[in-house]
């Protein structure tokens, strides 16, 4: 079982594991990336590739599905202008066991941040808003997953 | 060619895409980047600095140096910053 999702819409930890719960396996794992109060930011907006980030996460999410013989593998992101304290993207892994299930999530993040075409505006109090650039340390973590 | 242009590069370059006819001594990538800096100074400005741009061919993930042909849309980006 797959879903790859990006929407504009508000998005939900909750309803992304309910399609993981019974698909047979002993467990589930998952991120939730929220959009952060760092100082003076009131709000993200989230700009992606239409057609090519979605092919970025199924592409991400079927090696997950074969590296770690997931059961199932949800990735949701959202888009467009995002508040302050709410999601901005949900990955959740479903396997037989913990181990298979939280190393998959975690690679799914970690290679999501490097590999899929989506683009971080903050959006600052006094009506200014700022790229976000991209962080050394994020290729550093998704470079460990290549093996 | 279809160019398509995102995040900081859109914002100063003025528009998220747009269809030019290349010139017959165009073959790259890096070759497009320098005749569009030619072509207009706000080109110049949204590539201004070649270590911070990305490159997709079709939606494919390419390098500075691949080469044009058979392909019908070209994206130009900053690296990626989602999740």
């Amino acid at each position: 079982m797959k879903q790859v999702t990006i929407t504009a819409e508000p998005i939900s930890t909750a309803r992304a594991l309910e399609p993981l719960e019974h698909l047979g396996g002993g467990a589930i794992a998952s991120f939730t990336g929220i959009a952060r109060a760092d100082s003076g930011v009131v709000a993200l907006e989230l700009e992606h590739y239409p057609g090519m980030t979605e092919k970025n996460l199924n592409a991400l999410a079927d090696e997950a599905m074969a590296r770690w013989s997931l059961l199932g593998c949800v990735v949701i992101h959202r888009v467009g202008k995002i508040a302050v304290g709410e999601q901005v993207v949900v990955i959740a892994t479903a396997a037989g066991h913990r181990a298979e299930a939280l190393d998959a999530c975690a690679f799914l993040i970690d290679r999501l941040k490097t590999d899929a075409a989506f683009w971080k505006k903050e959006h600052l109090s006094d009506g200014s808003a700022l790229w976000v650039e991209a962080k050394g340390t994020d290729d550093t973590r998704a470079e460990k997953w290549r093996d | 060619m279809r160019f398509v242009y995102f995040a900081r590069v859109r914002e100063a370059v003025g528009v998220d895409s747009e269809e030019r006819d290349l010139p017959a001594e165009v073959h790259t990538v890096q070759g497009c980047i320098a005749w569009l800096e030619s072509c207009d100074p706000r080109y110049a400005v949204a590539f201004a600095e070649p270590a911070r741009l990305r490159f997709a061919l079709d939606q494919q993930m390419v390098a500075a140096d691949a080469a044009l042909a058979g392909h019908d849309e070209l994206a130009i980006f900053p690296p990626v910053t989602g999740g």
